[in-house]
């Protein structure tokens, strides 16, 4: 029988008590026939809302249909066509604010699992050894595309297609961008991104790991020896507060924290040689997907007490519903409306607490989220043995810094016209290098966006 | 691609000498420039001055010494053994130009990252006096080379057996005192730095260190190498390594250092019960 509308079909998941000791996938993903009642849930809407708000306009609707109807390969194809990694997206794009959130039967109970739904298809083809078939004329003009993060990928990927020679220049030891060193595996498993990133190769992308354009090569001379150039090098540069006690032993970036675990797999030391050090009880700055991520790796290593401090409210957290969800099942604790004024050491230069104000919400600010203004005089303090601020990134000074030829704002953000075209012909820019910090799928889409750009500038000598 | 080993060799107990093929890191080298290497897939991503250069030959050479895991394992390879990453050159080269007299001082294997900064001096027409110092004869790294390119070489010895008996400030305040000093270099452990600076402050002589603080990425990503230099946060990774020795708080640098010392036990216990 077929349930149009209804409720959706349960994700199952890891319990709470196993899976906060390992760093295995909290949801199962769906299986065949559970995946099939889901789509089937799906009313058709004429104008189908999901896919107006879906940043790459998936044929969401198509997708569902043919789910609906078993087939998965055509359904894993359709998907395809507009986004180069589903099982990626499918699990990390904040869907209540996008396709989901806009889904009619979000109104009266949750909307079609559409990411979830996207995840299985992706999931599938990959256990079956699926791939889209497609004939690569070449062509001679050679693009260099600088990080290999979803903007790399995909702006990489339709170069490809558009019969480029593509090189890509990775700085780290390992592609994948935030989805290889910021994502927890318990949010995106490692096989999948690796399975995504091996897809790259085989179509003859020509991926240049440990190299830093404008430290090992220079900009310039990439300028001289490839036709066009995308820039995807992200935002990574973390951001501290800038309180008393950010020297203290025991204080870290989100992104340290998180590169010692995902990157470096601390989780596994001493198997894995690069080590962490994580105490008992963990306070992370900041409540946005960093934060939420930082947190519950911190539980994951053994933390007793792991502890959100947030300027504002959960209500206001910019992390995707599901993570917070999941993050409070496993007990992290919510400190709302506070601010760290100062960071508590001992005498072996160890952190041993923090010093916090209380908040007060004002006017909507810029964002459209409350305002927090801090109250006089109400000082008080916890105790904390490990810091992790998640406080936000912004680009990577070394990149900008030995390109000055390239325009930016006062906060490194790239500047580009309506084609990603930047101030210098034949180099374009996308993700999180123009937006100072947004989701895979915008850079997703900016990098398909900018391979298009580049295709037109090189077969008609368009740009400017 | 993999980073073949073309020479290695022991200079003591706890020093040695390893050679790699690195082209494009050869090629782009600067004196006071480093790298980062992973031996293999699940190794730690350590940073190492690079002491000599073959660009021709595409080739690079480190000295280091064995303080812990990744060290002690990367003493046993040998050459022709493979290295899984490499990347580099890393951070900004040292500010070279015609000083006058320089004087540049050494600890411990920090001698040998002298050698391409003394190198340079010289061939931009200073007058370099080196102080090199370690805690025995036996523990002396490069003498040999750093002597054949410096004017003026001083060699002292915490124990006496070699050299000067005593630690390398010394004959720096000597130095200091008796002639007009236009810059002092100072490379080797925090303390050595730490006491170098102090030296050299009352005499206003402009005195540069290289920090050797953990660093994970070496891209300016993490944030684990940051410094306070007069209050300011910088990156030793892409501000330094150098830094105005008068404006680096050593002890809480040294503090920094020690942040992974129990851990760094544990994982040479498990690695020596490894190798067993
Ligand atoms: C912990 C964390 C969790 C997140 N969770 C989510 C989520 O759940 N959902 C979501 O949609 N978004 C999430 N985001 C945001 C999202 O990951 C980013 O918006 C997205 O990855 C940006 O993609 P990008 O390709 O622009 O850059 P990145 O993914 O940052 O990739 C840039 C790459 O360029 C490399 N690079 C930088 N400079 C150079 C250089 N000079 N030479 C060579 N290579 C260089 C970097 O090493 C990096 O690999 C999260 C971010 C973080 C940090
Ligand atoms: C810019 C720079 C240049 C360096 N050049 C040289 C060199 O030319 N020769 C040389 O022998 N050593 C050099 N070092 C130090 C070298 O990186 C460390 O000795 C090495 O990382 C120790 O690793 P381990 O696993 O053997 O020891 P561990 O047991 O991990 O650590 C021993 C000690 O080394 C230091 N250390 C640990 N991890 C790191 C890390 N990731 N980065 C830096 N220091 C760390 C700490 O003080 C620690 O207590 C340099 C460091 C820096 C930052
Ligand atoms: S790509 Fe993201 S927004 Fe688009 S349909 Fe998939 S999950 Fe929804
Ligand atoms: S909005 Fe919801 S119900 Fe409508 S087509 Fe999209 S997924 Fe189906
Ligand atoms: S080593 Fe990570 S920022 Fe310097």
């Amino acid at each position: 029988m077929v349930d149009i509308g209804g409720t959706r079909v349960t994700m199952r998941e890891q319990p709470v008590r196993e899976r906060i000791k390992n760093f295995h996938s909290v949801p199962f993903g769906y299986d065949e026939k559970e995946v099939v009642a889901e789509a089937q849930r799906c009313i058709m809407c004429m104008h189908a809302p999901c896919e107006i708000y879906c940043p790459v306009r998936l044929k969401i609707k198509a997708m569902i249909r043919k789910i609906a109807e078993r087939k998965f390969k055509e359904a894993f194809l359709i998907a395809k066509e507009d986004n180069p990694i589903p099982a990626i997206t499918g699990r990390v794009c904040p869907q209540e604010d996008q396709c989901e959130g806009v889904c009619p039967l979000a109104e009266t109970e949750n909307g079609v699992n559409i990411g979830k739904l996207e995840a299985f298809i992706a999931d599938w083809a990959m256990k079956k050894g699926i791939t889209e078939e497609f004939y690569i004329e070449e062509r001679t003009e050679k693009v260099a595309v600088i990080g290999s993060g979803p903007a790399g990928i995909s702006c990489a990927v339709d170069l490809r297609k558009f019969g480029y020679q593509v090189t890509m220049f990775e700085a780290l030891h390992e592609a994948g961008g935030v989805l290889q060193y910021g994502i927890p595996a318990f949010r995106l498993p490692k096989d999948i991104v690796d399975y995504e990133l091996s897809y790259l190769k085989k179509i003859g992308v020509d991926i240049q790991l440990n190299n830093i354009i404008g430290q090992n090569i220079r900009f310039s001379e990439l300028r001289e020896n490839f036709d066009a150039i995308f820039i995807g090098t992200g935002a990574g540069a973390p951001l501290f507060i800038g309180i008393e006690g950010e020297e203290l032993n025991g204080v870290y970036s989100a992104n340290e924290f998180l590169i010692r675990v995902n990157l470096m797999k601390a989780y596994d030391f001493p198997e894995h040689d690069t080590p962490i050090v994580c105490g008992d009880e963990v306070g992370v700055i900041g409540a946005g997907n960093v934060a939420m991520d930082a947190a519950r790796c911190a539980l994951r290593l053994n933390a007793k007490k792991v502890y959100i401090l947030y300027r504002r409210t959960k209500r206001e957290s910019p992390a995707r519903d599901e993570e917070v969800q999941h993050a409070l099942e496993e007990g992290i604790i919510f400190k709302e409306l506070i601010s760290p004024t100062r960071m508590l050491g001992n005498e072996k230069g160890w952190v041993t607490g923090i010093e916090l104000a209380k908040m007060r919400l004002g006017e909507l600010d810029k964002s459209g989220r409350p305002r927090p203004i801090k109250i006089e005089d109400s000082e008080f303090t916890m105790k904390l043995d490990t810091v992790v601020e998640a406080l936000g990134s912004r680009p990577n000074r070394l990149f900008l810094d030995q390109s000055p030829e390239l325009e930016r704002n006062k906060w490194g953000v790239l500047v580009v016209d309506e084609n990603l075209n930047t101030n210098i012909r034949g180099v374009f820019a996308g993700g999180d290098a123009i937006s100072g910090g947004a989701t895979v799928i915008l850079a997703l889409g900016e990098g398909r966006k900018a391979a298009k750009s580049i295709h037109k500038y090189l077969s008609k000598g368009d740009g400017k | 691609m993999k980073y073949k080993i073309t020479r290695k060799e022991a200079l003591n107990l706890e020093d040695f000498l390893v050679e790699v093929e690195a082209p494009l890191v050869a090629k782009k080298f600067k004196p006071g420039q480093f790298l980062i290497l992973r031996i293999h897939e699940k190794g730690e991503r350590i940073p190492l001055t690079i002491t000599d250069c073959d660009p021709k030959k595409g080739l690079v050479s480190m000295i280091i010494k064995a303080v812990g895991k990744t060290t002690s394992e990367l003493s046993k390879l040998d050459k022709g053994d493979l290295l899984t990453d490499i990347v580099g050159p890393l951070g900004n080269p040292s500010k070279i130009e015609k000083f006058g007299t320089v004087v540049c001082v050494g600890g411990g294997t920090g001698i040998a990252c002298l050698y391409p900064i003394v190198k340079a001096l010289k061939a931009h027409g200073n007058h370099v006096v080196t102080i090199i110092g370690a805690r025995s004869k036996d523990k002396l790294v490069w003498e040999d080379e750093i002597k054949e390119i410096c004017d003026e070489l001083i060699v002292t010895t915490d124990d006496g057996s070699y050299g000067y008996k005593g630690v390398v400030t010394k004959p720096l305040e000597k130095i200091l005192k008796s002639k007009a000093v236009d810059k002092v270099i100072a490379i080797g452990p925090m303390i050595m730095m730490k006491f170098v600076a102090k030296t050299t402050e009352p005499h206003g002589v402009k005195t540069v260190v290289s920090l050797n603080t953990i660093m994970i990425d070496g891209t300016g990503m993490c944030g684990g190498c940051r410094v306070f230099i007069d209050g300011k946060m910088k990156f030793t990774c892409i501000d330094g390594p150098e830094f105005d020795g008068h404006k680096v708080n050593f002890d809480e640098l040294m503090n920094r250092l020690s942040m992974f010392k129990g851990k760094e036990k544990q994982a040479m216990k498990h690695y020596e019960r490894g190798t067993k």
